[in-house]
């Protein structure tokens, strides 16, 4: 491993995963690149079906057969982890690479108590022994702001409410100071005010701990409120990607455009939203050309038989042909 | 508009799966194998076993076409009775399927309706059922055959008796099968009633009774029709067991399982044809029958995919 | 246009006994446990209004709307619907013309379709319920009913399956709207959709409820969902509304400590760099609520007389407010979202 100044810490190359059917593969992820620099934090947002989890499943090796990455690498500090034998990789997630889910609750397990959990992946992960692992595990616990922690310890998770289990499990997921956070909507469960809390702290935590994150979620308003870079997925590619504040506030894609539109606001009153016509496409009706081409407002010929790559525009990267050669 | 239903079966994920499986499309063959002999019996037997004038009692106990002693016209040996083991055979496939396939049917729709009350209705309805269900449930199914069996025997005479003993079979082994389709249909009730799509019929305004047929019937008949395939087998070997032990249907009209008990009483004299014959049949009829039942259970469980 | 009252709710309360079974009671002790999912819930609601009523999970803001449809009987209090009380069971059988009027939407579009239907079916089911039409006319009227949601005729051959989830709720409004209801309870109908296709589902009931004068109750978690289609917003804290006002009003100038906590809340999309107060706490089990002002354990204005007392509501400039603090005048100004 060598570590250069300004490497990228996560680095996807060009990702293919497919999955097997009996009517022949389906893609659903095509042609991904992306990186995350060290301490950074990358929203990934998309609609339900456009590959933003299964990208993170992907990068964590927990990508459950019939879908298998068939193209592409995935970089970890400089070392390839897409091909590795499943021991090695499990060895990686959770000491380099940890992991928090939507549903707090089935990230723990019911049966053991909290400091069972939190022992276990310490020890797993870190030369400690069981006194030194439970010391961590309460400095952890209080960390995430659980009141009473040295008592809340050896409670069980069900003792805890919805905020509160979601605190222990990103408690879980630092345990082993991990490099890389893979945040898979860690706040959709939650009600708002709770939301506000939890994001709140994960990104203090980063911060303080210097974690890369990569945040996925489709909710544009955690990601304008805690993200440093964006990706924006549609139908298993990335429509656009660039700091926050551009693809926010300036996009470029017709997507983003139509999703930023889409979203209520508190501060605009308007008549009506703007609506994207129809729907995300299935992965078996993946159109030719650009997959946004027949929602797409600003549709032309080359749309719907080529594939745009990202180009750069204005500070971001965006794969549509608006933005192409000759335009 | 045919054409497109065959097509829409065939590019079912049921279909598909049912065609991956060797075994299961093998059993599919036997069982439909089985079916078709015992539907036409009539015509492919050789004489009418339920005949007495056609049984001469010279021909009895001969042995199969291919040991010394053996002819053509009773290819599978005879009985005690001199009736052709082959005929036999088909004639008591049709008894052994008739009887199962009634009873699994009175069972079900017993069952669903119960079930359906029970789950829906809740309350009273729910407990009453339940514990019925409950105290039927400790006692053997054999029990409540040979009990329901030994009342209808003693208010009938022999003869009438002789003309009812296929109904009350199915009516015995029937009550005993119905708790296994009640609670199954209760407890798919209870997910299926929350979901809003009943919320939505209750807003419309259905009573409660059309909400049940209409709408939580369809969505809870794959786990029953699992449960009938695999009881289908269990009634058959329950009429077989209630037959060998001398209270099912009369030997004049002899179903598998009293080919199996009169076989029995040759076994140890070298008779052993009389036995074997119906017991392989029957053994193969469950085990094709069991294996659509596990087959069909596995491929409408969503979790298994 | 002079305000016709659709619905009026009057001190509703629902009460859920979630005891244990009596056995264990018995064995283990414990008696009995009650939840106060709605408890007391009054308001009007005017033809051609949309009233939200939003707060988290919980708050008994779903609860009230399957009291008004009738899934559920009330505990206490009053429904009057058209003038018509529908406070218990006895009284909507006596009314199913008034049943008729009204229709639910619900959230999950992927469970609120009978799966073994066609579309077409499921459309008509309340036309040929009630018999309102005969033969032809009904598939004439099915396909009219598509058409007005933004799907094709032809789509009622169709089986749920076949359609994505923006396209289920489509078909969920079309079969709300075949009885010509004029009054919908819309339980959270977005919450289940991605933003572009809510953004589909919210403009086309904003264009039903112009085209047919459809008065909604709107039940959402969501502040901006609700700031955009309401005309009135009611508030809920623990089965209680607290603050309920003109949508304009209340975003504008909200009152209780607990409206200004959710609106703080919010995610900031224009990245004005407000810095967000993280609310403090969590809802409180509603099997044994606190005593008094039952949001007195996250108030950060909480004084004793909130702990004993339950508030009652007080009407101020059309604005109605359960807080002591309120009542007393000692809420500090509200600093506006964008301060």
């Amino acid at each position: 491993m060598t570590d250069r100044p300004n490497a990228p810490l996560l680095e996807v190359r060009s990702l293919r995963v497919e999955f097997e059917t009996r009517r022949g593969p389906l893609v659903a992820i095509d042609d991904v690149s992306f990186s995350i620099a060290p301490g950074e934090v990358l929203g990934v947002v998309g609609e339900s079906g456009a590959g933003k989890s299964l990208t993170g499943t992907a990068i964590i090796g927990l990508l459950e057969p019939p879908g298998r990455i068939t193209a592409g690498e995935i970089l970890l500090a400089g070392r390839r982890i897409d091909n590795l034998p499943y021991e090695a990789m499990r060895r990686i997630r959770g000491r380099e690479v940890g992991a928090i889910f939507q549903d707090p609750l089935t990230s723990l397990n019911p049966l053991y108590r909290v400091s069972d959990q939190l022992i276990e992946t310490i020890r797993t992960h870190l030369p400690m022994n069981e006194k030194e692992a439970r010391a961590r595990a309460l400095q952890l616990l209080q960390e995430v702001g659980i009141p009473g922690a040295a008592e809340r310890l050896d409670h069980y998770p069900h003792q805890f409410s919805g905020g509160m289990r979601q605190r222990v499990v990103i408690a879980l997921a630092l345990a082993a100071e991990p490099k890389l956070i893979i945040a898979d909507e860690p706040t959709t469960a939650l009600d708002v005010s709770i939301q506000a809390q939890i994001i709140t702290l994960l990104k203090r935590l980063c911060r303080e701990h210097g974690t890369a994150v990569m945040l996925i979620t489709h909710d544009m308003g955690v990601i304008a409120e805690t993200a440093d870079r964006v990706a924006v997925m549609y139908a298993g590619r990335i429509a656009e990607i660039g700091p926050v504040r551009k693809v926010v506030q300036e996009p470029h894609h017709p997507y983003t455009v139509g999703l930023m539109g889409a979203i209520p606001n508190l501060g605009h009153d308007v008549a009506a939203l703007t609506q994207i016509e129809g729907s995300m496409p299935r992965l078996n009706a993946i159109p030719p050309g650009c997959a946004f081409n027949p929602r797409c407002p600003k549709v032309f010929d080359r749309c719907r038989v080529d594939r745009p790559d990202p180009m750069p525009v204005g500070g971001s990267d965006v794969a549509c042909w608006l933005y192409g050669e000759g335009r | 508009m045919v054409a497109q239903r065959l097509n829409a079966i065939l590019d079912s994920d049921l279909w598909w799966s049912f065609t991956r499986s060797k075994v299961v499309v093998g059993a599919a063959i036997v069982t439909l194998l089985l079916f078709v002999a015992a539907l036409i019996a009539p015509w492919i037997s050789l004489q009418d076993p339920w005949d007495p004038g056609a049984l001469q009692l010279i021909n009895s106990r001969n042995p199969p076409v291919w040991i010394e002693g053996g002819t053509w016209e009773f290819p599978l040996g005879t009985d005690n009775q001199g009736r052709d083991m082959y005929s036999a055979i088909l004639y008591g496939l049709r008894v052994s399927l008739v009887v199962g396939f009634l009873a699994v049917i009175f069972a079900m729709v017993l069952g669903i309706l119960l079930g359906l009350a029970s789950g829906y209705l809740g309350g009273m309805t729910d407990t009453v059922i339940m514990r019925v269900a409950d105290v039927q449930l400790t006692f053997p199914a054999i029990l409540i055959a040979l009990l329901i069996g030994g009342i209808v025997r003693g208010v009938m005479t022999p003869a009438d008796f002789e003309a009812v003993a296929v109904y009350v079979l199915v009516l015995s082994i029937g009550l005993s099968q119905w708790v296994q389709f009640a609670r199954t249909v209760r407890g798919q009730t209870l997910v299926e009633k929350n979901k809003e799509y009943v919320q939505a019929a209750r807003v419309i305004g259905l009573p409660a009774r059309l909400i049940m047929l209409r709408h939580v019937l369809p969505n809870v008949m794959g786990p029953v029709l699992v449960i009938a395939t695999i009881n289908l087998a269990v009634a058959i070997l329950t009429e077989a067991t209630l037959s060998f032990l001398g209270v099912g249907v009369p030997a004049t009209r002899p179903s598998l399982g009293t080919l199996i008990q009169i076989g029995n009483g040759f076994l140890f004299s070298g008779e052993w044809w009389i036995v074997i014959f119906p017991g392989i049949t029957m053994a193969i009829l469950v085990l094709a029958v069991n294996l659509l039942g596990d087959w069909l259970r596995d491929a409408l469980n969503p979790k298994l995919r | 246009m002079a305000q016709e009252t659709v619905l009026q709710v009057d001190n509703l309360k629902r009460y859920f006994d979630v005891s244990k079974p009596w056995l264990s009671r018995v064995l283990e002790g414990g008696g009995r446990q009650v939840v106060q999912a709605v408890d007391g819930v009054s308001f009007e609601i005017s033809k051609g209004e949309t009233f939200s009523l939003v707060g988290e999970s919980g708050c008994g803001k779903s609860t009230v709307a399957r009291l008004i449809v009738g899934l559920y009987p009330p505990t206490d209090g009053s429904i009057v619907f058209e003038g018509v009380s529908l406070s218990n069971p006895a009284e909507r059988a006596r009314h199913p013309e008034k049943q008729a009027r009204m229709q639910m939407i619900f959230q999950d579009p992927y469970a609120s379709l009978n799966p073994r239907w066609r579309v077409g079916d499921i459309i008509a089911e309340p036309i040929r319920f009630r018999k309102l039409l005969e033969g032809g006319a009904v598939k004439a009227r099915v396909g009219e009913l598509l058409e007005q949601v933004g799907l094709s005729a032809r789509d009622a051959e169709k089986y749920p399956h076949e359609f994505s989830g923006g396209q289920r709720q489509r078909i969920s409004i079309a079969r709300a709207l075949a009885g010509r209801p004029d009054f919908l309870v819309c339980d959270e109908p977005t919450s289940a959709l991605d933003v572009s296709v809510q953004a589909q589902i919210l403009n086309l009931m904003k264009e039903l409820q112009a085209s047919l004068n459809l008065t909604y109750l709107f039940i959402s978690h969501n502040l901006a969902v609700v700031s955009h289609v309401s005309t009135k917003v009611g508030v809920m804290y623990l089965g209680r509304l607290v603050e309920w006002a003109e949508t304009r009003t209340l975003f504008n100038r909200p009152k209780h400590p607990y409206t200004r906590m959710l609106l703080d809340a919010i995610p900031d999309l224009d990245m004005s760099g407000r810095a967000r107060t993280p609310v403090a706490g969590e809802v409180p089990s509603p099997i044994n609520p606190p005593s008094g002002c039952t949001f007195h354990t996250r108030c950060p204005f909480a004084t004793e007389r909130c702990r004993a007392e339950v508030p009652q509501a007080l009407s101020v400039d059309g604005q109605n407010v359960a807080c002591h603090a309120v009542e007393e005048g000692r809420l500090p100004e509200w600093r506006g979202l964008a301060a």
